[in-house]
């Protein structure tokens, strides 16, 4: 449905967006995260024809965006970060300007307007003025406006963005209702979003992809090992050597420490549960446990190891055999 | 062709949803109705004295020559200081709000949009000139001036304001923020008014090219009653150019992001 081959993106000198690529099928609801700046907006701005690449090519919905760009627009709808709302008109009134220029017949336009203030639920907001909406109600008359002619592509940049938790679940779900009938590619900052919404991510960095792959993969491929939290009492004594003495424990970091209580980071061989000899360690040497949990790897882990400058190399065998792709 | 119509709908409509359309319509009339007031009067004087020396009486008055045509002419300076009101925020506020995303991202061409905007413009133009109507028929009530001279000034003035519009368009588009788009509007109008004089002051030779870039003077001869072609191309290229530049502003614009 949208395939992006080696966009690049330069302003002068600055590179915003370097050789990027991705697929996206049809009905599939694709997570765009990077950090502020990463070249995200930019991106989308070009896949909805908003500016040209300088270089590469964007397909959407089956023609090309800078040759087409005409009938690309037609089947895409896109929210920008800011909904691009005229102040001076009423929703009803924006609903069915947005209408007519994007090309909804006009027999359809008023069943149209009605249909997507009811999806969105602002059908009481319609002879208000936008400019005088609250923000949450503003991004839904921005999706809206973006839903009006019923494109077959999705582009939501940061669509939860300022909104209240109870709205964010709205939008949420909303965005997941939408699926199956247009395929969505939105942008955030927000990972248990992406990981609640998205069927696939992308991590963008610096402009470049550094990932594309399932939420629950991304997380799997960086744990690698195994890892356990571990609160000891030691009393004074430091229990580190003997957790190391462990059969299968392959590192033990001390993480925090206070007032005596110390507590350990302890890898073990990946598949070997080391829980029962680890508490038989501490209580055999007479100390407290006081705690302990497996660590899971956390999307945002998984998103800071990825675009922070220490990169940990993922295990790029695992993620190929759990049928992802990725791009370094 | 819907398009257009579209945009040019919603621009005529964001004219009336906000102050602009009034405080451009309400100075337009105050100041016009000035100028009739004061032009009339200076008129009603002058054919007063004629009579009083024995001459034909008011009748040997052309109210065509002596009042319409230096009363239209007046309308240059209203335009010149109205019109920067009109154009400034055509493009600038779309872009500081971010409008122009939907714009550009719907399925419309850059020339679609631009011509929307011309044509929104244009016709609260219109509504200026429908007030100035007012004081005309007053003059048909109580005289018999001819209808086909004013009718090509009124043509001639449609033209210049277009002109005048189109360049707005430019302006307006180089710019985020509407107070710069607007003074510098002014100061190009300004500019384009005034040409003639430094060109008088500069010689003959300088003087006939700076008498073909001026828009005013081009509108002598629809105030006069006379169509020609001359000033008719003159106007339609020059209203073509300012929409090609900006359509070429927008598009550079897009470019650079």
């Amino acid at each position: 449905m949208i395939e992006v081959q080696h966009l690049t993106k330069r302003y002068g000198r600055v590179t915003a967006v370097h050789d990027v690529s991705f697929r996206v099928e049809r009905g599939e609801i694709l997570g765009f995260l990077g950090p502020n700046g990463a070249g995200k907006t930019t991106t989308m701005r070009i896949l909805t024809g908003y500016m040209p690449a300088t270089e590469g090519k964007a397909i959407v919905a089956g023609f090309d965006v800078f040759d087409q760009p005409i009938e690309a627009k037609r089947r895409t709808g896109y929210l920008p970060e800011t909904p691009p709302l005229y102040p001076d008109m009423s929703v009803s009134e924006y609903l069915d300007f947005v209408a007519k220029i994007k090309g909804v017949p006009s027999a359809d336009r008023r069943a149209r307007v009605q249909h997507v203030m009811g999806r969105t639920r602002i059908v009481d907001m319609a002879n208000r003025l936008c400019g005088k909406l609250s923000k949450g109600y503003k991004q839904r008359v921005g999706l809206s406006s973006a839903l009006i002619h019923n494109p077959d592509v999705l582009i939501l940049d940061e669509p939860t963005a300022g909104l209240d938790p109870k709205q964010i679940i709205e939008t949420r779900e909303l965005i997941k209702e939408l699926a199956g009938d247009h395929t969505i590619i939105l942008s955030t900052h927000i990972l248990p979003e992406v990981a609640q919404t998205c069927q696939r991510v992308v991590i963008i960095n610096k402009g470049q992809v550094v990932a594309v792959d399932t939420p629950d993969n991304l997380t799997a491929r960086l744990r690698g090992s195994e890892t356990m939290y571990l609160q000891v009492d030691a009393g004074g004594a430091d229990p580190a050597a003997s957790l190391t003495r462990v059969p299968g424990v392959t590192r033990v970091v001390e993480a925090d420490r206070r007032d005596g209580m110390i507590g350990f980071e302890v890898d073990s061989e990946s598949g070997r549960d080391v829980r029962r000899d680890l508490a038989h360690a501490v209580v055999s040497s007479g100390w407290g446990l006081l705690e302990m949990r497996p660590m899971r790897m956390s999307l945002e882990d998984v998103f800071l190891s990825l675009t922070t400058e220490e990169v940990p190399t993922p295990a790029p065998d695992a993620a190929a055999a759990a049928g992802g792709e990725a791009i370094q | 062709m819907s398009n257009i119509l579209a945009i040019a709908q919603k621009e005529l409509k964001s004219y009336f949803a906000s102050p602009i359309a009034y405080i451009v319509i309400g100075l337009w009339a105050l100041l016009y109705g000035y100028f009739f007031a004061a032009i009339l009067h200076f008129f009603v004087q002058q054919s007063m004295q004629m009579n009083q020396f024995g001459m034909q009486g008011p009748q040997s008055m052309n109210v065509n020559q002596q009042l319409i045509r230096p009363l239209l002419q007046n309308v240059l300076i209203l335009i010149l200081f109205l019109m920067p009101m009109v154009t400034m925020r055509a493009y600038s506020e779309e872009k500081r709000s971010g409008t122009i995303e939907l714009l550009l991202t719907s399925p419309l061409t850059d020339f679609q949009i631009i011509l929307g905007k011309f044509f929104g413009a244009m016709a609260l133009y219109g509504v200026m000139l429908a007030v100035t109507l007012i004081h005309l028929a007053l003059l048909f009530v109580y005289g018999t001036p001819e209808w086909k001279p004013i009718v090509t000034a009124y043509i001639g003035l449609l033209l210049m304001g277009g002109c005048f519009i189109s360049l707005g368009l430019f302006i307006s588009s180089l710019t985020k923020n509407q107070i710069v788009a607007g003074m510098v509007t002014f100061a190009v109008f300004l500019l384009l008014w005034i040409i003639t004089w430094i060109g008088s002051a500069a010689g003959p030779q300088a003087e006939k090219v700076t008498q073909y870039l001026s828009i005013v003077d081009h509108y002598d001869d629809f105030g006069k009653g006379v169509l020609d072609t001359t000033h008719f191309i003159y106007y339609v290229s020059f209203i073509t150019f300012g929409l090609f530049l900006t359509a070429k502003s927008v598009d550079s614009e897009r470019w650079r992001g």
